[in-house]
């Protein structure tokens, strides 16, 4: 596994390098994970610093952003923001990468009414307009960052599912499959060590691709008071509060949207890079064994 | 023939395996018995969809009989389930026609070859396996160092090695080998076919060994079953099946096989068989070969004819079976082209 991954992941590398655009994607998300990480101590001031004297500055030396409603400093409040956006994508991605793929996999492994009962629960939730399910979700178990997370991770659930049922019905039917099934291995074992990792590049860039809506998606609930609760910081948020000042303060609006723009971007571009490289060879690779067998 | 008999290793008794399709219900195999006893070759041969596959698949309980039973070590596995036959897999391990399809483009060598030492706990430790591991690339003529790499690193005979160390791991009680050389180039095919042979020789291996046409398996096997559209239409030892063929399909087989020597090429008279193989949906009436066959007769419409015997451990299901020496050296012939793929 190791030495395929390797080979695999430099050739990926590789690839990647000579796409200006991914390149320039990648290093917006190293940018985005550091200030993720550091935004607190980066921040130029507390987020929630409130300086009556101060309020709805426009952007200056002092506050490169500008200040809001209530003197708070903008350029920090978008930086400390940007854990909350990565947080919520992570986590609701992880949500529904790990449910989507567990389901994805045993409705394609098992077939049969297993199969159908959990795909057409699948289509149900792909049914509904991804915000209205999110609400939805959100109204039941109530506003917050971490219902946040969940509500947007089953939102995403059935493209996994889907994705990766997609790739077992073709992989389930390969030689090495039915050679593993004769030697003697549990359908566990087959799912783990020989279906998962065949399929893993379309996965790859599903998630990337995800990691971009979740946060748009975050960004949509908090505009719509259903995410994190103030006075925490968000980007969605500050674009809600910053409506009503629109015409007098743009930089209230900007920033924030100009922070998710760029991330849901360079996610995209990460995504769209992934899947130019992974997805020929996975079809020549498909390809060859199916004219082999 | 039963599972009391000490020495047979596995057995098919009266198996069918019938596909439902759009098209109709298919009988890949219809009615088919045999068994494979410790220490032998069997050889099954048959053109595309006769069957013989489906057969040796029934035999691994990777297909599900429709009727009929299938044994394996003295117990019935007819109807267990999948999961319990998990343990009884080590018993029987299977070598298939594609080496590049059946080994994971994921895994390395060493990992596909552990894999039924981990199954079955046949390992105590890692360092064991490893050592196993190594152990089974030197038998089937690999470098240790080939545990660490790619299939597709590998050269299409190399990677059936690997294909034969995975199913010698378990130490099994038959290895089914399914057309193991038939996707091979002509060079590598002798090379498997003597490793093979090798292993047989030095491990007491116990061999069904599938193959389309008579010349692969003859030198292989002490005993050889043809099958056509589902049944076995004659059975016996080889210098029987290739000398004396009782059943006009095997003639027609061993007739298709040519013939190194021109002069013997020139007086080889040729069977030459109309129309394809008719289709398992709709099989004829009577006898399923009559349609093809040159010596069909009104009767052989009317009478589905069993297997019965025309010498000594030979069985033929014809109605008019041939007898007499084979003319034209046929079976001289496929010596000699076996021959000659065994020294290339």
């Amino acid at each position: 596994m190791s030495a395929t991954t390797e080979s695999t992941g430099r050739r990926v590398l590789d690839a990647l390098r000579r796409d200006p655009l991914a390149v320039g994607g990648t290093i917006v998300l190293v940018l985005l994970v550091v200030v993720g990480v550091a935004g607190p101590w980066l921040a130029p001031a507390g987020v929630n610093d409130v300086d009556v004297d101060q309020m709805l500055r426009p952007p200056s030396g002092a506050h490169p952003f500008g200040t809001d409603e209530l003197g708070r400093d903008v350029l920090s409040r978008v930086l400390v923001a940007a854990r909350v956006s990565l947080q919520v994508g992570a986590v609701s991605v992880g949500i529904a990468l790990v449910a989507g793929v567990t389901l994805g996999l045993f409705a394609g492994y098992y077939r049969g009414w297993l199969d159908s009962v959990l795909m057409r629960c699948m289509d149900v939730l792909f049914a509904f307009p991804v915000l209205l399910l999110a609400v939805a979700i959100v109204a039941v178990l109530g506003p917050g960052l971490l219902t946040a997370m969940v509500a947007i991770g089953v939102v995403y659930t059935p493209i996994f599912a889907r994705i990766t049922r997609a790739g077992v019905l073709s992989v389930r039917e390969q030689v090495f499959v039915r050679a593993a099934v004769s030697i003697g291995a549990s359908d566990v074992r087959i799912m783990r060590r020989h279906v998962l990792p065949n399929i893993a590049a379309p996965l790859i860039v599903q998630t990337s691709l995800s990691l971009a809506f979740a946060i748009l998606s975050e960004a949509a609930l908090s505009f719509l008071g259903l995410g994190i609760q103030p006075p925490a910081p968000a980007w969605g948020r500050m674009l809600f509060d910053g409506r009503g000042f629109v015409t007098d303060a743009w930089w209230l609006g900007v920033f924030p949207g100009a922070a998710i723009f760029l991330t849901v971007l360079a996610f995209n571009l990460v995504g769209d890079a992934l899947r130019d490289v992974l997805d020929p060879r996975q079809l020549t690779l498909g390809e060859a064994r199916r004219s082999t067998t | 023939m039963s599972a009391d008999t000490p020495d047979v290793v596995a057995e098919l008794d009266d198996l069918k395996v019938h596909f439902p399709t759009p098209a109709g219900t298919v009988r890949a195999v219809d009615g088919v018995s045999l068994a494979v006893r410790r220490g032998e070759t069997l050889g099954l041969v048959g053109e595309s969809g006769s069957g013989k596959s489906t057969a040796g698949l029934a035999l691994l309980r990777l297909v599900d009989p429709t009727a009929g039973r299938v044994r394996v070590a003295g117990a019935d596995v007819t109807l267990w389930s999948r999961r319990r036959l998990r343990a009884t897999r080590r018993h029987v391990a299977m070598v298939f026609q594609d080496p590049q399809a059946s080994l994971d483009p994921r895994r390395t060598v060493g990992d596909s070859i552990a894999e039924p030492l981990i199954v079955h706990r046949l390992a105590a430790s890692t360092a064991a396996r490893r050592a196993r591991v190594a152990e089974l690339l030197d038998l089937v003529g690999l470098r240790a160092d080939t545990a660490g790499r790619y299939p597709h690193e590998l050269s299409g005979g190399q990677r059936q090695r690997v294909g034969v160390a995975r199913a010698l791991a378990g130490e099994p009680d038959l290895i089914v080998l399914d057309e193991p050389i038939a996707s091979l180039d002509l060079s590598v095919q002798a090379q498997i076919m003597n490793l093979l042979r090798h292993l047989q020789r030095d491990l007491g291996l116990t061999y069904l060994f599938i193959a389309h046409d008579l010349a692969a398996v003859e030198h292989m096997s002490d005993r050889i079953a043809v099958m056509y559209l589902g049944r076995i239409v004659e059975t016996g030892p080889p210098e029987r099946i290739y000398r004396h063929p009782a059943h006009p399909y095997t003639a027609a087989l061993l007739s298709a096989v040519p013939v190194a020597d021109p002069r013997v090429e020139r007086e080889r008279r040729r069977i030459v068989l109309t129309g394809d193989i008719p289709s398992p949906v709709d099989p004829p009436s009577g006898c399923r070969f009559r349609t093809r066959c040159p010596q069909a007769r009104p009767a052989c419409a009317e009478t589905d004819p069993a297997l019965a015997e025309v010498g000594p451990g030979h069985d033929a299901a014809c109605l008019f079976p041939l007898d007499g020496e084979r003319d034209g050296g046929v079976g001289e012939g496929a010596t000699t082209r076996a021959d000659a793929a065994g020294t290339a």
